[in-house]
């Protein structure tokens, strides 16, 4: 069997997402690749929640329409998913709470009989599931230990009652080799900003985006980085700016409303040449939108936020290796460009769970280079970029400014320093724009040298390339996205007669980006209802414009 | 000698003749120069500056400087002293700037007990905009943007401060030269947060002089430790009403401040990722 789908449900507070987790763990200590996608309303309490757990041995970015088996805490879910069940498909359900053909189990009498707690339900549904597929305990009773580390006998014994409940009805194929780290899309972009040197972390809860707070939170002590939670948006990207003024290097994570707290900040970035990596997770907009579901539609607001006109860098990843390398990468060109470094990213990524690599590629953090004395914040050079020098220092002062300012940092109206200072941020672009216009800035898959291509960046990505792999068609994604690296992109494109745009989005956002410089796409194939496209579904589409 | 050796800058001044902020300015300078003799050099000091006509005193002092946004001291301030504690950062602000704009900031600084200080240069007035009503201008102060005069009293920003939890609160007038140095240097000495409002004037839109010179007193400091006689003598006062207006400093306690003491372990980075991934696995 190459690969496997369990989506499992119930109503918030009910553990799901968690529940999904082990799920994932089980599928990944048998040596399987996988990607969970998580569904949520916007409650604490009640409300639908759901996940689709997507196991194969081959790594997965994106969830099929259909699944192999439901796991039901409540009837709802059955109900809901029952149209999603393969042929062979079957409903694992809560005996006392859901009707609905299938496998049943006690989980009320069980937990009763063992003297448990209602979450270790949890447990007992997971244990029967992996009973279902005809996996050893041996195999999942670790996992199971790991994943409980409280009440862990408790768990354990639950789960070997409802593991008796069942008989072994399927024969699960085991990969075997070694299990790989599974971790939200938050969490490796985390990783990433740590590798990359990040010394400060500073954000305000805001979804999908509070997942990256959280995980560098928990890990602080352990890392030797600083992690902030301060009163607003408009605090959280001062303070930032004020770490980095004093030499610690800082990022902020946001999604799009506290993004636009943090604009007249971003500028203050810009003007005073400040470095400074900002993550945002897009979600449904405009405004509040939907909360806890997916979008692409901020990269036109993140490419020209900030008023006045100063460089900045944009990437935006598709899977947990792009994740730790672009994060890493954030803070190398905050620091050696000093300017800006976006990583733009959206809920599905942001809180879908992917097994990636343990490898981590040689990264070594931006090592700030010497200043000339006597020392002046903003000395005009060659390239732009002027040395950066953190307070104190005897005998020299660091003076940034908010206002058009002379060499030193001293607030100037003079026209003359005024162009210098512009054509000194220019050149900073411009060497920035040569730095990032390289291979590897754009990815090429599918089949390379077909005729027809399509264009999607972020996580459609994970769909879109599994697609590239069953139809014939060349799969061009831009990482990089600001400054757009035309000439790797245009070299990509070689040969290439139609094209084809997928985004999340109801305007088409890198469809302007792409017009900008000439390249007019024949189809644009956009979602705008907030949740992501199943393969099948995006397979659909694309098929029908081919 | 360096060209840092004198503590003022090659900045032209532009100032309005006998505006308050020339007196702040010296009575700085002369703090940071006490602080030298102690043996605090002055590279230790950072200054943050909103945006205003307070806010070109960065410009005017050789000294480490962030001259930032309208309102948003206190956050840069913050960053500044949690990124290096060792630093003693101090945050420039005006009336407009700090109790408008970035009053959550201010409320917020208080609260949390950051180690900074605040020096308001309260004239009651905007300056740079050309005469508009700030939050401590009087009830019915007629600006431009208000020709009918305002129907709203002022913020007492002393009350305000100790229910936030300010540790250190005091105010005083740039025509009381030795009271403001001292403040100053007790403000900077002082272990958290520390917020002095300085009332100065406004020589084009909002001179006040006479009111001042007539209606100031200094306090006594000897109940400098009680709550409830802090809130006294901030009440003596509305920021409106003519009547006695106490300077010095009303209120001083200590509690826990940030940054905390706790020291940030140098790590190999790839060794934690792979343990933490390891975990993860």
């Amino acid at each position: 069997m190459a690969e496997f789908s369990v989506l499992i449900g119930g109503k918030a507070g009910d553990g799901i997402s968690q529940a999904g987790q082990v799920i994932g763990s089980v599928f990944s200590s048998l040596g399987y690749h996988v990607y969970q996608y998580v569904d949520y309303p916007s409650l604490i309490r009640g409300g639908h929640n759901f996940c689709i757990i997507r196991a194969a041995e081959y790594p997965v970015t994106a969830f099929r329409s259909g699944v192999d088996v439901i796991i039901a805490f409540d009837q709802q879910t059955a109900d809901l998913h029952k149209g999603r069940l393969s042929d062979d498909g079957i409903i694992i359900s809560d005996a006392d709470r859901v009707k609905a053909p299938g496998l049943e189990i006690p989980l009320g009498q069980l937990i009763n009989t063992h003297q448990g707690i209602p979450i270790m339900g949890n447990t007992a549904m997971i244990s029967a599931l992996i009973r279902y597929l005809g996996v050893p305990w041996e195999r999942i009773e670790p996992v199971l230990k790991r994943k409980n580390p409280k009440k862990t006998e408790k768990n354990l014994e639950i789960a070997r009652a409802a593991w008796d409940v069942l008989s072994p009805s399927r024969k699960l194929g085991i990969p075997g080799g070694s299990s790989r780290p599974f971790l939200s899309g938050n969490e490796w972009i985390g990783l990433g900003l740590l590798a990359g040197g990040l010394d400060a972390y500073v954000a305000y809860p805001m979804t999908p985006s509070s997942g990256i707070l959280h995980f560098l939170a928990s890990i602080a002590d352990e890392a030797g980085i600083q992690v902030y939670h301060p009163e607003s948006e408009i605090a959280v990207i001062l303070m930032a700016l004020g770490f980095s003024y004093a030499g610690r290097k800082a990022a902020v994570g946001t999604s799009g409303g506290g993004f636009c707290l943090m604009t007249e900040g971003l500028s203050l970035a810009g003007q005073a040449e400040i470095p400074i990596v900002i993550v945002v997770s897009q979600r449904t907009g405009p405004s509040t939108g939907l909360p806890t579901y997916t979008a692409q539609s901020d990269l036109m607001f993140i490419r020209y936020a900030g008023q006045g006109e100063f460089p900045r860098w944009i990437a935006a990843p598709g899977t947990p290796e792009e994740a730790i390398f672009l994060g890493a990468e954030a803070v190398r060109i905050a620091w050696k460009f000093q300017v800006p470094a976006f990583i733009i990213t959206d809920k599905t990524f942001s809180e879908g769970l992917f097994t990636g690599s343990s490898d981590l590629p040689d990264l070594l953090p931006h090592r700030v280079s010497a200043p000339a004395f006597p020392y002046h914040r903003y000395e005009d050079m060659p390239d732009g970029i002027s040395p950066l020098l953190a307070p104190p220092h005897p005998g020299e002062i660091v003076k940034v400014n908010s206002y058009t300012h002379d060499f030193k940092g001293i607030t100037t109206e003079d026209p003359q320093i005024t162009i210098a200072m512009v054509e000194k941020r220019k050149r900073k672009e411009k060497a920035l724009k040569e730095y990032t216009d390289q291979p590897g800035s754009v990815k090429i898959a599918g089949d390379e040298k077909a005729p027809v291509c399509v264009i999607a960046w972020g996580s459609v990505r994970g769909q879109v390339a599994e697609i590239a792999k069953d139809n014939s068609f060349r799969f061009v994604s831009p990482l990089i996205l600001e400054p757009f690296p035309i000439k790797t992109f245009m070299a990509a494109l070689e040969g290439v007669d139609r094209i084809i745009v997928v985004e999340e989005s109801a305007a088409g956002q890198i469809d302007k980006i792409l017009k900008e410089h000439g390249i007019v796409p024949d189809e644009i194939i956009l979602r705008y209802d907030g949740r992501p496209s199943t393969i099948e579904e995006l397979e659909t589409r694309i098929r029908r414009v081919l | 000698m360096s060209p840092n050796a004198t503590l003022v800058s090659e900045a032209k001044n532009t100032w309005c003749p006998g505006c308050g902020n020339f007196a702040i300015q010296h009575a700085f300078r002369y703090v940071i120069e006490e602080f030298e003799k102690e043996g605090i050099p002055k590279e230790k000091f950072v200054l943050v500056s909103g945006i205003g006509c307070h806010a070109k005193i960065v410009d005017y002092f050789n000294l480490n400087s962030f001259y930032s946004l309208h309102g948003r001291t206190i956050p840069v301030a913050t960053g500044i002293k949690m990124a290096n504690p060792e630093l003693k950062v101090v945050c420039f602000a005006g009336d407009g700037d700090l109790y408008a704009e970035g009053l959550d900031h201010l409320i917020h600084a208080a609260k949390r007990n950051i180690d900074i200080t605040v020096i308001c240069h309260n004239n009651r007035v905007y300056g740079l905009t050309t005469g508009q009503y700030t939050p401590t201008s009087p009830y019915g102060y007629q600006g431009r943007s208000t020709p009918d005069g305002i129907h709203e009293y002022p913020l007492n920003i002393i009350e305000l401060l100790l229910g936030s939890g300010a540790g250190f609160v005091a105010r005083a007038y740039t025509r009381n030269i030795p009271l403001l140095k001292r403040v100053i240097h007790e403000a900077i000495t002082h272990p958290g947060f520390a917020h002095i409002d300085v009332l100065q004037i406004c020589a084009t839109f909002f001179n006040m002089t006479s009111v001042y010179d007539e209606q100031v007193y200094e306090t006594s400091e000897a109940n400098v430790s009680q709550f409830d006689m802090a809130c006294r003598t901030g009440q003596q006062w509305n920021y409106s009403d003519p009547g006695p207006i106490p300077l010095g400093i009303f209120y001083k306690t200590i509690r826990p401040s940030l940054p905390e003491k706790r020291e940030i372990k140098q790590t190999d980075r790839k060794k934690v990722i792979q343990e933490i991934l390891s975990r993860y696995s």
